[in-house]
């Protein structure tokens, strides 16, 4: 009994407390953190702590404290809709941040329409947004973007028969289908459409087979190290045609897996955040991206990735919704929907009722590899 | 490239492969034949070679050879561990516990590893250089040289250990028979943890050979202790060249299936081939049905 009061009195000075102050705004997150697809989600958890650690060191937004709930869904659809129900439910969160990939954000979405609280996916599939959902939105862009970028690299370099190789996840597999789908709408030839496993460790039977299709160049569709041993590959059947990776692998670490020599002339859409030291002066997103980096170096010690841009993204379309149209949800959605030319890690987001990802063909840069270092194709 | 070339590449590439599988095979025999345990954690060995050795070479910044030394000995002294630790204290060791047990320390071992170093891939130097051989229009690179060497050595010691010493026959003896081996007085115990010390050493060798060709990271024994566990099982579970074939047939299918059917069902044309091997012939390929006497 007596313990019963004591907690009662603590949740009447907790609530005491928190009136005098403004209200704070609940954020939710959900990345898968650990598990196949950390890569994404240990990047994206980190950014969010230090942005939110970041804005309420400097007085919070309009004066509210931001808290920040982080859940770990492992790569999980199923925990990741029963952690999407308890950050609504008992957490009680405006908007939530995540998931880290395409499988769980469509496991979740039939939750945050229904609960109607705006989603972030931090995702890239084109599913998410394409039909249009009213709570939904995501901040990496769509594939066929970064499919569209090769195409036109290789369109100017008049390259009209390409081999595709992907890898057998639902990254590849979004992938191949939609870079099928562009190439044939443009008049490009695929001669040859192989597959591997995302734990394959020798892809030297495709490739044999692309070989002999006699492409004029290889686009791999994957996220390491599948690529990196394609790379490798590559180079030990002396194929000597231009190799085209996806946006997947735009991180020194390919270029480390796959090793400098055989990954030399390699050519990637990037997202702006790998080059941005060697951006033009005038690139509208530098100033972002270079203090994204430097802070995320000084908080951890590594380099920032491009998926922790996707949450960084995120949450200041979150920030600038607050600001310019109110912290509830509804607001905040409509404020979301309403961006316009705001300038993030993946790109400038022009956010419109018929267009929920915002980005445009400007969010990647075609690079190459040359001496174990990116650079841009002019 | 003509077809009969393409077809070389693919014997080539299948072969090199199957090597591979065939060394994280035999690993999972030699504990066998010894104590008749399925051990699902020999992986996690084949994992832990690579790993170590990185660990040494980059953290610890060794040479390359006594970082491959150290290596053995840390991931050997792990398999005597697990063997002290999960499967010595069981009271009455039957086959399904015994099973369950490696399986979960093989979860801890990779689980483990992922806290201790991370979740990256990570690049090991090739032993003698990238540049791609030449045979006859097909390539293999020189660490695949490396592999075949150190199989060929290995069936070898193998054979020799098993038949020709002391040890090895006591080793086979507990395996036909331990109650009998131990009325003999030979020390079945000690033979059990001879034999993880063995097969432990000898999947740290599979992961540090492989390694600069398939890269490492904390879950690299997944997949290449099942295609080794294959491999055993075409093979009939012999420690000796069964399992060698084994590996090199499931390595060869796989780059058949690849190249001349679809590479989306690689994996399905291989395991396909394993299910109707188990249907058909239980034993293996290569051994001849045994009956036992009741």
């Amino acid at each position: 009994m007596v313990k019963k009061l004591v907690s009662a009195m603590f949740i009447v000075i907790l609530t005491a407390t928190a009136a005098l102050a403004a209200p704070s705004i609940r954020i939710g997150a959900l990345f898968a953190v650990t598990g196949p697809a950390s890569f994404l989600g240990e990047p994206e958890r980190k950014t969010l702590e230090m942005l939110v650690k970041d804005i309420n060191s400097k007085g919070g937004i309009k004066g509210s404290i931001v808290e920040l709930v982080v859940y770990d869904t492992q790569g999980d659809a199923t925990k990741a809709v029963q952690l999407a129900n308890k950050l609504i439910k008992n957490d009680k969160v405006v908007a939530i941040i995540g998931p880290s990939t395409t499988g769980e954000t469509m496991a979740v979405i039939p939750i945050a329409e229904k609960e109607q609280i705006p989603l972030i996916s931090c995702a890239a599939g084109i599913k998410i947004t394409d039909p249009v959902k009213k709570w939904v939105f995501k901040t990496p862009a769509n594939d066929h973007v970064a499919a569209d970028k090769i195409l036109i690299h290789a369109a100017k370099m008049k390259q009209k028969n390409l081999a595709l190789i992907t890898v057998s996840d639902s990254f590849g597999a979004s992938g191949r289908e939609q870079f099928k789908a562009l190439a044939a709408k443009k008049g490009f030839k695929i001669v040859a459409d192989e597959v591997y496993g995302p734990k394959d460790t020798d892809m030297t039977a495709q490739l044999t087979k692309i070989k002999a299709a006699k492409p004029d160049a290889i686009v791999c569709w994957g996220t390491n190290p599948g690529p990196a041993l394609v790379t490798r590959n590559v180079k030990q059947l002396a194929i000597n045609v231009p190799l085209y990776q996806s946006h997947g692998v735009a991180s020194k670490k390919y270029i480390e897996l796959a090793g400098a020599d055989n990954a030399e002339g390699v050519m990637l859409p990037a997202g702006k955040l790998t080059v941005f030291d060697k951006l033009p002066a005038k690139d509208p997103q530098l100033k972002v991206l270079k203090a994204y980096d430097q802070a995320y170096r000084q908080e951890y010690n590594v380099e920032a990735s491009t998926f922790g841009g996707y949450a960084y993204d995120g949450f200041q379309l979150i920030v600038n919704a607050v600001k310019t149209s109110g912290a509830t949800p509804e607001a905040i959605r409509n404020g979301i929907e309403k961006a316009k030319k705001m300038v993030g890690v993946s790109g400038v987001f022009n956010m419109s009722p018929a267009d929920h990802n915002g980005l445009d063909l400007s969010a990647f840069e075609m690079v190459k590899v040359s001496r174990g270092d990116w650079v841009l194709i002019k | 490239m003509e077809f009969a070339q393409q077809l070389l590449q693919y014997l080539v590439s299948g072969f090199s492969t199957g090597a591979i599988y065939a060394l994280i095979g035999l690993g999972f025999a030699i504990i066998y034949n010894a104590t008749g345990i399925i051990n699902f954690a020999q992986g996690e060995f084949v994992m832990l070679g690579g790993m170590l050795t990185l660990f040494f070479l980059n953290v610890a910044r060794f040479g390359m050879i006594p970082s491959i030394i150290l290596a053995i000995l840390v991931a050997t002294l792990c398999g005597v561990v697990f063997n002290r630790l999960a499967i010595k204290p069981l009271k009455k060791p039957s086959p399904l516990n015994l099973v369950i047990i490696t399986i979960g320390g093989s979860i801890l071992m990779r689980g483990l590893a992922m806290l201790i170093w991370d979740k990256d891939t990570h690049a090991v130097p090739a032993f003698s250089g990238s540049e791609p051989l030449d045979l006859a229009g097909a390539t293999i690179l020189p660490q695949h040289l490396w592999i075949f060497g150190i199989t060929i050595l290995a069936i070898a010691g193998n054979k020799f250990f098993f038949y020709y010493t002391i040890s090895g026959r006591a080793m086979r003896a507990c395996s036909y028979n331990s109650r009998a081996a131990s009325l003999v007085g030979i020390a079945v115990e000690r033979m059990v943890l001879f034999s993880f010390l063995l097969s432990s050493a000898l999947g740290a060798v599979a992961g540090i050979i492989v390694a600069p060709l398939t890269m490492t990271s904390y879950d690299v024994g997944v997949m290449l202790g099942l295609k080794g566990f294959c491999a055993a099982i075409i093979g009939g579970m012999s420690s000796g060249i069964g399992t060698v074939l084994g590996g090199i047939i499931l390595g060869i299918l796989e780059a058949l299936g690849a190249g001349l059917i679809s590479s989306g069902y690689k994996d399905a044309i291989a395991f396909i081939i394993l299910l109707l091997i188990l249907f058909v012939r239980p034993q293996g390929l290569f051994r001849k049905a045994e009956t036992e006497r009741v």
